[in-house]
């Protein structure tokens, strides 16, 4: 084939601010223990609440990593995402319960074992619902926004009032695992053993996800979708079964979040995914829509900020997740490392 | 000449209220560059899209290879071996060259003879090969969208205005990329508003008008008859 010699093409030499811009929000997470630790005086009460604040991240981004895609790839607001939280923490605190003997044996062993038992019950239950309800409440109001947000709420309301035909309406107090209980003390800081694990199970979860969407094909798929739907079906793929896996991961996602959240709180009500949108559309908005990345940082900066904030000024607390919303907003309209470019 | 790859017959498509094509009529000869050709906004991307399937036929049949194709999905259109290089590019501008091009090979691996040739034809790939697609030029990242397309061995390719608005060096690039696509017996549809390209292409032309074909022959024909030009699209071409 003949060759173009006319324009040899050069690579422009960026500036140290370009270079390092895309890794701007990466630096906001350390950016933000360092604040804590200046502004915190007990270098053991900054550990612990930064480990609380990390934990609490993770526990949200994997709540929030599915709709960030979700609204990414498919364009679909999905305010019944809550739900799958619910009946994933119910689901799964139903069979640690029914495992029982398990989960109080003082053997870490059996503990995990039960914990695990209880996140693959609750995933396939929420996976099971997710696919049922992206056919049946979803895929008739695909390109329709306000619709959308209609029938998903509606959808909502439904599952929390199956939730209380099913359990009951009272709230349930539940324990965690025996060997999960209590804190270890490190450097003057009391960290609870749960939240160590959160802190383990969400970085696996980012883990997962990163190494799935950037190292295999249907990550690739899923990625170009985020972009351009249109050309990716041109290329071959067929879109609509992307759109049910995500959508069938994502509600898996949100079920194993519930599991952890409702075992965080100790206590599982049918509105407890309904409570925690507020936090998950904050993650979800300030990470930019269609980014695990984002999600991921923006959740963890809401954990850390949402416990500094409660511990040097309470009365601040409630309000300070939106005034880092609008922070990070004003700093980067379309949220952190936006996907989705505005259509 | 011989049999025809793609025939339309007889194709409406619809776009919300307006009625963008009314009864195209088109064929598209096996191993031969056929051109669509016609002002502005007279149906000819749509007749693309409609033939991809990003927009339905609301009447009238595509047949690829005598098969009907009017109801397929567009991913059973792509994998019948149909690519498609849209008018906008359609470059997945987060991922990088090679993701593009790793994706644009639907049945599996990049082909690394293939791919050699694709570098041939657009050296920037190469270099720009780990870069983001979206910190590419215009004209690369048209090289792209072409590259994409030729990344596996297609039945068909439908290429919508290439050269639009680039430089005049990377015009003669892609004018060579897709004389080379020629020479291999490959058949394309292409959309081109630039008539030296166009010229030196085509094999066959089809002038549309208000959504129909209002003249179909060779493209030497069109080429060298000025008036025919003028009557057919409003203005000497032989100016452009």
């Amino acid at each position: 084939m003949t060759a173009a010699p006319e324009h040899a093409p050069t690579m422009a030499k960026m500036s140290l601010a370009d270079r390092l811009a895309p890794w701007m929000p990466l630096l906001l997470v350390p950016a933000l223990c360092i604040l804590g630790f200046l502004a915190i005086p007990n270098t053991g009460s900054w550990l612990t609440l930064t480990v609380a604040g990390l934990a609490m991240g993770m526990m949200i981004f994997i709540m929030a990593s599915g709709l960030t895609l979700v609204f990414g790839l498919m364009d679909v607001i999905n305010f019944g995402h809550g739900a799958f939280v619910s009946v994933g923490a119910f689901v799964g605190i139903s069979v640690i319960l029914a495992l029982s003997h398990m989960a109080e044996a003082p053997s870490l062993m059996l503990n995990l074992i039960a914990l695990l038992v209880a996140v693959i019950g609750a995933m396939l239950a929420t996976g099971v619902m997710g696919w049922a309800f992206e056919k049946v409440i979803v895929e008739p109001v695909y390109g329709f926004h306000l619709k959308q947000i209609l029938v998903t709420m509606g959808g909502l309301i439904v599952v929390e009032q199956l939730i209380i035909v099913l359990w009951g309406p009272e709230e349930i107090y539940i324990s965690r695992p025996e060997m999960l209980k209590g804190a270890i003390t490190f450097a003057g800081a009391a960290l609870e053993k749960y939240r160590l694990v959160a802190v383990g199970i969400g970085l696996l979860v980012f883990a997962a996800m990163r190494l799935v969407l950037r190292h295999t094909k249907i990550g690739l798929i899923v990625r170009a979708g985020v972009q351009n739907g249109e050309m990716v079906q041109a290329l071959g793929y067929r879109l609509r079964l992307v759109f049910i896996g995500v959508f069938i991961a994502g509600s898996a996602l949100a079920g194993l979040g519930g599991v952890m959240w409702g075992l965080y709180q100790e206590v599982i009500t049918a509105h407890m995914g309904n409570q925690a949108m507020i936090l998950i559309f904050i993650v979800v908005i300030i990470g930019g829509l269609g980014s695990v990345e984002g999600c991921f940082i923006g959740a963890l900066l809401v954990g850390l900020t949402q416990n500094y904030v409660a511990f040097l000024e309470p009365k601040l607390a409630l309000i300070s997740n939106i005034g880092l919303m609008v922070a990070i907003l004003m700093w980067r309209p379309m949220g952190m490392i936006p996907v989705v470019k505005a259509k | 000449m011989s049999e025809p790859i793609l025939k339309l017959e007889d194709v409406y498509t619809n776009i919300a209220q307006y009625h963008i094509l009314q009864g195209v009529n088109l064929e598209v000869p096996a191993g031969a560059v056929t051109m669509l050709l016609g002002r502005n906004g007279v149906g000819k991307t749509t007749t693309l899209r409609t033939i991809i399937g990003h927009w339905r036929a609301h009447r009238g049949r595509i047949l690829l290879d005598g098969e009907d194709i009017t109801t397929l999905p567009t991913p059973s259109i792509a994998r019948a071996g149909v690519g498609f290089v849209p008018e906008d590019m359609g470059i997945f501008s987060d991922l990088t060259v090679e993701e593009n091009m790793v994706l644009a090979a639907v049945s599996g691996k990049l082909d690394s003879a293939r791919l050699d040739w694709i570098f041939q034809a657009f050296p920037p790939l190469k270099t720009f090969w780990k870069s983001e697609a979206g910190t590419l030029s215009g004209g690369q990242k048209q090289m792209l969208s072409i590259a994409r397309a030729m990344a596996e061995e297609r039945r068909l390719y439908l290429i919508d205005e290439p050269t639009k608005g680039l430089a005049p060096a990377i015009v003669s690039t892609m004018a060579r990329a897709l004389r080379d696509l020629k020479n291999q017996g490959a058949s394309v549809l292409l959309v081109e508003q630039n008539f030296a390209v166009a010229k030196a292409l085509g094999d066959s032309a089809n002038v549309m008008d208000d959504g129909r074909m209002i003249w179909s022959g060779e493209m030497a024909e069109l080429a060298t008859d000025a008036a025919l030009q003028e009557r057919l699209m409003g203005l000497s071409m032989e100016a452009h």
